[in-house]
């Protein structure tokens, strides 16, 4: 199947960036040095293109049930230009994905926007198709995945470069909070948002108006290169790598994400759910430091002291901020306390690791 | 974009140049491995004296997004490793064919050269 092309594939190309296949689209992995993209997101601004990302509206007079009974947060929450994050769970309460909620403006057409990872767009709108004809609700879901881009403008600057790219306030935003302003004439939903740890807005646009929008911003073009050093250092599961529904399901107490499951609402897997909060999880979710030199990747053996596989690295990298290889992955809770010293087999040798807090950064 | 290709070298497909001077080999990577890689991170590099193959596996080096491996354009004993590189990987990128370079080998037979690239046929390959 050929790969789905983000609305600036051509312009991010003679920008010079490489590209990178993710979640079937052809995505700008590097501009210049993931390095220098992280260390700018870090310091000062730094703009993503997340046009991969997919858009799903919901509206109608029961958008407000459907939604809640298909993610585990509680929708009923938000106010309109509200937003939060949430996971979408099985009937086993295993992770099918992770998603932001939007409530937006009760004059708009649709009541609800929420944003599926790259490559679930399709699987989420049957999914809220296939229970609204379950449940009867009456609601209307559209994949709008390819109507929109999508761009984050994240870092300590993000705040200035936002506030001069845009006609309306849109810096007293709170987090999680958003509203529709205009950037270079195109109305668009900016959402202070992000997946760096740093403050930062969300922006989606019009896809016709992408350029448009892209180039009314002048800092650091980012790719998903910086995107995943960034999210790696802050703990932030990746879609696919630190929960995928497929190979390794996890819930979201293993996943430490807990704070999005509010078993006081009615949702696809609350019971399972509820249970494994009463009974506790066997594995969870945690940050290392590989205290010998070596790069810890996705997919190698974690061990204990004594060589028994004990679990599997998900992400890791080098982290650019502290220089140091520092990964994350699931371990038996026996061995998730900080301090705990596991190894981690780096291309068949045995390097020495301490499992750390997350986030890595003491001051995020 | 072009990448430097020094004449002095001669070069292995898997991007590893060398250059012998008085049978003392230096070997690195090429400049365009480096930019292939990106942000080099992490250099693994034998130990001095440690006997090598031509073809030899000698080392690894990773870079933020990817691992390769590195392999030895001749056959010799390791006299020399670049230090450098333990605390400051990034030379690879900065300085491929000078500061960059990763280890010393007493060669054992200068015909091997032969059986590698010249500086025109590498370019060939990455162009």
């Amino acid at each position: 199947m050929p790969l789905r092309k983000p609305p600036l594939r051509n312009h991010h190309d003679e920008r010079g960036a490489t590209f990178t296949e993710f979640g079937g689209w052809d995505m700008p992995v590097e501009f210049d040095s993931i390095k220098e993209e992280h260390l700018s997101v870090r310091d000062s601004v730094g703009i993503f293109d997340v046009s991969h990302m997919g858009e799903i509206e919901v509206s109608g007079p029961d958008a407000e049930q459907l939604m809640q009974r298909l993610t585990t947060n509680d929708v009923t929450q938000l106010s309109a230009g509200d937003s939060q994050y949430s996971m979408i769970t099985d009937e086993d309460g295993n992770i099918i994905d992770d998603t932001v909620v939007y409530r937006l403006p009760d004059d708009d057409e649709a009541d609800y926007l929420f944003i599926p990872n790259a490559g679930h767009g399709e699987q989420m709108h049957d999914r809220w198709k296939q229970f609204r004809n379950e449940w009867e609700l009456d609601a209307e879901i559209r994949n709008a995945t390819d109507d929109y881009a999508m761009y984050a403008v994240q870092g300590p600057d993000a705040a200035d470069a936002v506030g001069e790219a845009t006609e309306e306030s849109v810096t007293d935003l709170s987090k999680f909070e958003a509203m529709y302003a205009t950037v270079a004439g195109v109305r668009c939903w900016i959402a202070r948002t992000g997946y760096t740890g740093e403050d930062g807005f969300e922006l989606i646009c019009p896809w016709d108006d992408a350029e448009t929008v892209w180039d009314a911003f002048d800092c650091q073009p980012c790719g998903l290169g910086s995107r995943d050093t960034l999210r790696t250092e802050m703990g932030f599961l990746l879609s696919g790598q630190d929960f995928n529904h497929e190979n390794d399901p996890r819930n979201p107490y293993e996943a430490k994400v807990s704070f999005t499951v509010k078993l006081d609402t009615e949702f696809v897997g609350r019971d399972a759910l509820e249970r494994a909060k009463e009974e506790g999880v066997e594995e969870t979710f945690v940050g290392f430091q590989l205290i010998d030199r070596g790069v810890p990747r996705h997919g190698y053996d974690i061990t204990n002291t004594d060589d028994t596989i004990i679990g599997t690295v998900t992400s890791g990298t080098m982290s650019p901020t502290l220089s140091e290889p520092i990964g994350l992955g699931y371990v038996p809770t026996d061995y998730a306390d900080p301090g705990t010293v596991i190894r981690v087999m780096v291309r068949g040798r045995s390097k020495k690791a301490k499992i750390e807090s997350t986030p890595f950064l003491n001051d995020k | 974009m072009s990448f430097e290709v020094p004449e002095n070298c001669n070069y292995l497909e898997s991007h590893e140049w060398v250059s012998v001077t008085d049978g003392t080999a230096t070997i690195g990577i090429s400049d365009f491995a480096q930019d292939e890689l990106g942000d080099v991170v992490f250099v693994e590099l034998p130990s001095e004296g440690d006997e090598l193959a031509q073809g030899d596996e000698f080392g690894v080096v990773e870079s933020i997004k990817a691992v390769s491996d590195l392999y030895s354009p001749v056959s010799g004993t390791v006299t020399d490793i670049n230090d450098e590189l333990e605390s400051t990987p990034e030379l690879v990128n900065e300085d491929p064919f000078g500061d960059g370079w990763m280890l010393e080998v007493e060669v054992d037979d200068e015909s091997e050269l032969d059986d590698l690239l010249s500086a025109d046929e590498y370019r060939d390959q990455i162009e």
